[in-house]
């Protein structure tokens, strides 16, 4: 192994105390969306505290866990931007499902 | 990965442009490996999307209750059912597992060589509990008679979604578990101190390696945030 290589990543390394604070954290926020069970909330409350504390979550361990906070703009605007194509089939799908539900409803109860 | 060139180059956005237009390699710093698994990995993040929104139609979509998944995913503790235990348990551990792989990457850059390959080593134990948990599961749900097709709780789509969605993820976390124990031998017998050449290659081994195995249990584990909040908390 070379020296300079050697020394290269040395460099990159990060100190422990930043990687037990996110363990911590994504610990807290696990036991915080397993109460929401627990507690039995509904309705906007129940999904509003899940995705944020998903969400949450799902940010620190890329960003920190996955490095990504430390990679350059390149790297990660390529890995983030797909996912807007996600959020596009969400939402056309959500459409198609409120029709498939509409119509199942319709011809189901209503009848032909 | 950064070295005194990268940090001379321009950071941000208008770092991106430049990369990106540099005429060169576009990922700057970023090992070839590394890019591949990130690509692969964008890639898996769309099949398990498609499992996902599927899952979002169907359960949208259908005019039965869809099965309450508290009670379904409970664990009798003595009398007392416990919703959702084991899953809290999963969790937990998977977070556990992710941890130990964030420090042993970490131990590897510093070619700590043993303490990096005792935590590959927790972390693999750490998968192999998680996918025994899993096996539990789903044999006590084929016990209660849950199958792709019916179901004694709601909505006859469930099943089918739960073995897809939960099995596609247990398979990861096995073919996961089963790298992570390959590397924890070559981890504790130096091959990434003296550059062992690998099985299926040429090239010698670097501690990157450690890094980009690690990316792909931390995706592991970030799908089962996204599984344990769809599937088992909405």
């Amino acid at each position: 192994m070379d020296e300079t290589q050697n020394k290269e990543q040395v460099n990159s390394t990060h100190k422990i105390g930043i990687y037990l604070w996110i363990w911590g954290l994504l610990f807290v926020l696990s036991f915080f969306s397993y109460l929401v069970d627990w507690f039995a909330f509904q309705g906007l409350l129940r999904w509003s505290l899940i995705l944020t504390f998903m969400f949450l979550k799902a940010g620190l361990i890329m960003a920190f866990f996955m490095h990504l906070f430390w990679e350059r703009y390149a790297l990660v605007n390529v890995l983030l931007w797909p996912m807007t194509a996600i959020a596009c089939f969400i939402a056309l799908m959500a459409a198609e499902a409120q029709y498939t539900v509409f119509t199942r409803a319709f011809y189901f109860f209503v009848g032909g | 990965m950064s070295d005194n060139t990268l940090n001379n180059l321009p950071g941000g956005f208008k770092g991106m442009s430049y990369d990106m237009g540099s005429d060169q390699t576009a990922f700057k710093g970023v090992q070839w490996g590394k890019v591949m698994m990130w690509i692969f990995l964008l890639s898996d993040t769309f099949i398990f999307s498609c499992f996902l929104i599927s899952y979002m139609k169907g359960r949208a979509s259908t005019v039965v209750d869809w099965p309450n998944t508290s009670q379904v995913f409970s664990l009798h503790v003595g009398d007392v059912p416990v919703p959702l235990l084991l899953i809290a348990i999963m969790t937990f551990v998977l977070i556990t597992s992710s941890g130990t792989m964030a420090l042993a990457v970490k131990y590897g850059y510093e070619r700590n060589r043993k303490m990096c390959a005792w935590l590959i080593l927790a972390t693999a134990i750490g998968g192999l509990t998680f996918v025994g948990m899993q096996a539990f599961e789903w044999s006590k749900l084929i016990h209660e008679g849950v199958r792709p097709w019916e179901n004694p709780f709601g909505a006859k789509q469930f099943g089918s979604f739960f073995f897809m969605i939960t099995g596609f993820h247990g398979t990861h976390v096995s073919i996961g578990v089963i790298f992570l124990f390959i590397f924890a031998r070559k981890t504790f017998r130096g091959d990434f101190d003296t550059g062992k050449k690998g099985f299926f290659t040429t090239m010698k081994s670097d501690y990157v390696a450690i890094e980009i195995l690690g990316l792909y249990w931390h995706f592991v584990d970030l799908v089962w945030v996204f599984i344990f909040a769809f599937f088992y908390l909405w």
